[in-house]
């Protein structure tokens, strides 16, 4: 009796159960590699398969300054206004982790002002269409892809590692000494007083490696990096927060870019220096690119890329950045160099960068990543 | 036919049957939203990123990294730390406030719970304006190694204070003055009347105030988040797992070390819990306060300390969201609170969303917890399965936010589940969930659905089950018992559960920093997003943001519930 009655209980259950899930079993037809599991995280509003593309709905991957995004992106939204613009904004370093993981089933449309090394990582994955937005040819070659006829992506501008100085936190620690190198970072007066980004996370922090690792050969790169350990308080989540977090006193030296760099020494007044290392600045390219989609890509994708090389955006760029894709702008913003590629480390080599990205994040994380911190 | 029809009802289906129906719907709701995720994360920890399964090598490999096991101990460290202060701190509030003559009580309660209004990386941020390098303490000499462990203990200290403070009130509430008179008949020492009547009488509360404080620190993301520095805790970790590498399955792994410590408190303080008896029987009498001027005071110092010591706490961070720039320009502003300027990360939209999301979580969450609790209290049948409906709506209480919201990623996002071995595979029905505001909805009624339950079954076990008896002899239908009386009766706790599900859902991080994407994103993530972007005053001011709707919706509570509690409580008067 007690079990008939539990036997009828567990067979209601399992009806409900289904009947609300219309749980449907089928035979697995495509290749067992698209395993579901690696797409976790992904969003999930695309369309299945060979359904009719979404035109009203762009997703945008952007690694942009939060402030920037907000800045560039009213144009096109007004040029669209009945498209629905999903902007994705993360650090390069998550942005990245995220575009992998989602490879098998891509939910971004587009990335907007990725690094280049990021953008060649996902090239070597194949997860990349060539396009040639409208105006492309003014873009200079070193800021294009140039290995095929139809460029998979195309640069904005460049950004560079810099440093920014909180006189007021020195001159506290009895510290009146600027650095002006590299090398001046690991004067032990330093010591606990420098943030850096993580560049697990931040692609400010990556070019700042590779830069070293050009400048210093890979060796003396490391070796470099594991003497200016000593002296580092904490890596950050961002490229941005060692320059805000300096601004805001609770550092004095901020290893981070020039925009952000130039920006915190404004708020900071007399008592925010910026700072281009002597030896050379490690750099990136800022880049766009169309992900490739199984079922195509969407022709919004392909009007958002012509848009963001546009002369209003490049001159919107300009203000920020010296260095643009279609070369230096005529008025430089204040705060930096009157010639800013002078300052750009000349050897990097970005496909090395890119081949190299996992290997050189594991070995950093192993031997920094216990000081980093979201 | 009409009659045949009546006929049928009342032949075939009986009340009986329609609460099966309820029991059974329960039962597949926590099926969905509870066990299946779970489940899913518990197979993923045992599979490579390919899906392949692979055994321990997961577990292996994160156990051989001396990070990674740094940060076990580290974990359980801050806990261990922030539970014995909050825990000591909030029993002497618990006392002052109901075992002293102290003015003002309800003001003191109010401004004590101020930390479960605000996301926990608010209580980062406050820390970093007073003790950080340019902090107002530090700037008077009061200097203390702020980030890393100091912080985390301290902000997790007064994160669980509230809670601790509110277990330990009720616990106070009840005692025996008999006892008290015995006591005192027999020349007993204050001391000695601590020892041998307060603190066991106190007891089980003591130990789940300590239980429920060390789950909160251990599980905390957001103030370690803020003042972390360079020490690594598991919920950072499980954070850079998933966020920062995208390494689903190794956040599994993390998840599940993370969910053992919080299991076992969960056991024992079930286990202990279990032999509670009544403390309280229909002969005692309610504790009278004795005045005693020195105490008195001491007690109202003591509060007035707290009080003054939260409001400045919290006054300093809606100072630095209102300043130019902190600490150089302290031109007062209100530009921090234009949002449009973070508008890529989130801005005036995700606000609205926030409520949305609580509103929702309150009224469905309330819904269903009144419901589970009715079924389990209130019916005399279906023993086995209303055991299983108690043990699944109070295991929540266990599981870590962060991992609720991994797992719901592993139960939600895949289109289809392979059947091992039979190269079939499940279509998953509920896909379309992912990426919805519903999702979040869904995630924050599971995460905290044990207390609202155990508050609704509180409620019910004082009404007493005569009332169903009665309404079953005199053939009035179980709903109409239910809406007559039994809801009437316990409209404070339902007010109750929907404000503790609203104002948890807008202050959560854990559980919904995996599931929000672009157009699902929340206030309480976009925090987390701007202050690692180093904008911590514009972080602040949406903290602030959500502190005041918190603050509202507390006081309309407030409001609501008197003419309630003076109309619904008045039967016990006499």
């Amino acid at each position: 009796m007690k079990l008939r009655r539990i036997a009828a209980i567990a067979m209601t259950l399992g009806l409900a159960v289904c009947s609300l899930t219309g749980c449907k079993i089928s035979k697995v037809d495509d290749k067992p590699t698209s395993s579901p599991s690696t797409t976790a995280g992904a969003t999930a509003n695309a369309t299945d398969a060979p359904a009719k593309l979404d035109e009203t709905v762009l997703n945008i991957y952007t690694a942009l300054e939060d402030e920037q995004v907000a800045e560039y992106i009213e144009s096109f939204k007004n040029a669209h206004p009945d498209v629905t613009v999903n902007v994705t904004r993360e650090s390069t370093g998550i942005i990245t982790s995220k575009l992998l993981a989602e490879k098998d089933n891509p939910q971004a449309d587009v990335v907007w002002g990725l690094s280049a090394t990021s953008l060649l990582v996902l090239n070597q994955q194949g997860m990349l269409e060539g396009y040639a937005p409208n105006g492309v040819d003014r873009i200079l070659d070193t800021f294009k892809d140039t290995s095929s006829d139809i460029p998979k992506w195309v640069g904005i501008d460049a950004w560079e590692t810099a440093f920014v100085v909180n006189k007021d936190v020195l001159r506290s620690n009895g510290i009146n000494d600027i650095p002006e190198t590299y090398e001046d970072l690991l004067d032990p007066q330093y010591k606990g007083l420098i943030a850096m980004s993580d560049p697990a996370s931040s692609g400010t922090g990556l070019l700042t490696v590779n830069g070293l690792l050009t400048l210093k050969g890979e060796e003396g790169g490391w070796d470099y990096m594991q003497k200016l350990d000593e002296n580092v308080a904490v890596y950050l989540h961002s490229g941005s927060a060692p320059a805000k977090q300096t601004a805001t006193g609770e550092y004095g030296i901020g290893i981070s870019f020039g925009y952000r760099c130039i920006k915190s020494a404004a708020d900071l007044g007399e008592n925010g220096v910026v700072v281009f290392p002597k030896e050379g600045s490690g750099y990136d390219i800022e880049a766009n690119a169309l992900i490739k989609h199984s079922e195509g890509e969407k022709e919004i994708a392909k009007a958002f890329l012509d848009w963001a090389i546009a002369d209003e955006q490049m001159t919107k760029y300009a203000a920020n950045y010296p260095i643009v894709a279609t070369g230096v702008g005529d008025q430089i913003p204040e705060g930096y160099a009157q010639n800013p590629i002078d300052q750009l480390i000349k050897n990097i080599d970005f496909d090395w960068c890119a081949e190299n990205r996992e290997a050189i994040l594991t070995k950093w994380t192993e031997l920094f990543g216990a000081k980093s911190h979201e | 036919m009409r009659k045949a029809l009546e006929k049928l009802r009342n032949r075939v289906i009986t009340w009986d049957t329609v609460k099966l129906i309820g029991i059974v719907c329960l039962l597949a709701i926590f099926c969905i939203f509870l066990v299946g995720p779970l489940i899913l994360l518990f197979v993923k920890a045992f599979q490579d990123g390919s899906g392949a399964f692979c055994g321990l090598a997961q577990f292996r490999k994160y156990l051989s990294s001396a990070n990674m096991l740094s940060s076990l101990g580290h974990t359980i460290y801050i806990s261990l730390t922030a539970t014995l202060i909050s825990v000591s701190a909030a029993f002497a509030m618990a006392y002052s406030l109901s075992r002293r003559s102290v003015p003002c009580k309800k003001f003191f309660q109010f401004i004590s719970r101020l930390p479960m209004y605000a996301p926990t990386m608010l209580l980062g941020m406050s820390l970093i304006y007073l003790f950080g390098n340019k902090g107002i303490l530090t700037g008077l000499g009061l200097k203390i190694p702020l980030y890393g462990k100091v912080g985390i203990i301290i902000a997790e200290s007064i994160f669980c204070f509230p809670v601790a403070l509110m277990i330990l009130m009720v616990a106070f509430s009840s005692a025996d003055n008999r006892l008290y008179e015995a006591a005192d008949v027999l020349h007993a020492t204050p001391f000695r009347k601590l020892i041998t009547i307060t603190l066991p009488s106190i007891k089980y509360g003591l130990i789940n105030a300590v239980f429920v404080c060390f789950t909160y620190s251990f599980t905390d993301f957001g103030a370690p988040s803020v003042v972390g520095g360079n020490y690594n805790v598991l919920a950072t970790d499980i954070y850079k797992q998933v966020i920062g590498q995208q390494n689903f399955n190794m956040g599994a792994v993390v998840g599940i070390i993370m969910m053992l410590p919080t299991v076992l408190s969960f056991f024992v303080d079930r286990f202990t819990s279990k032999r509670q008896t009544g403390a309280i029987s229909s002969r005692s009498i309610p504790y009278r306060i004795v005045p005693n001027k020195r105490a008195d005071i001491i007690a109202t110092c003591f509060c007035v300390l707290v009080t003054l010591f939260m409001i400045g706490f919290f006054g300093v961070s809606l100072f630095g969201s209102l300043v130019t720039f902190w600490p150089y320009n302290l031109k007062l502003t209100l530009s921090h609170y234009d949002f449009s300027l973070i508008s890529a990360s989130g801005g005036v939209e995700t606000i609205f969303r926030s409520i949305k999301v609580s509103a929702l979580a309150a009224i469905i969450g309330t819904i269903i917890a009144f419901m589970a609790a009715y079924f389990v209290e209130k019916t005399q049948k279906f023993k086995l399965l209303r055991r299983i409906i108690y043990a699944l709506a109070i295991s929540p209480n266990a599981i870590p936010g962060t991992v609720i919201g991994l797992a719901y990623i592993f139960f939600f996002n895949p289109k289809t589940f392979p059947l091992f071995g039979t190269g079939y595979q499940i279509n998953n029905s509920f896909y379309f969930l992912y990426n919805t505001v519903a999702l979040l909805v869904c995630v924050n009624i599971t995460h905290y659905f044990s207390v609202p339950f155990i508050t609704a079954s509180t409620a019910l076990k004082r009404l007493d089950n005569e009332f169903e008896s009665v309404s079953d002899s005199l053939k009035v239908p179980f709903y109409r018992t239910l809406a007559r009386i039994t809801l009437p009766l316990s409209m404070q706790a339902i007010l109750e559960i929907a404000v503790y599900f609203f104002m948890n859902s807008m202050v959560t991080v854990s559980a919904v920093i995996f599931l929000c994407t672009s157009i699902t994103q929340l206030a309480s993530v976009v925090v987390v997003n701007v202050q690692g972007a180093g904008n911590d005053a514009a972080a602040a001011a949406i903290c602030m943001v959500i502190l005041a709707i918190n603050l509202i919706v507390r006081i309309l509570y407030e409001i609501i519930n008197k003419p309630i509690s003076r109309k619904t409580d008045a039967w016990m008067k006499r």
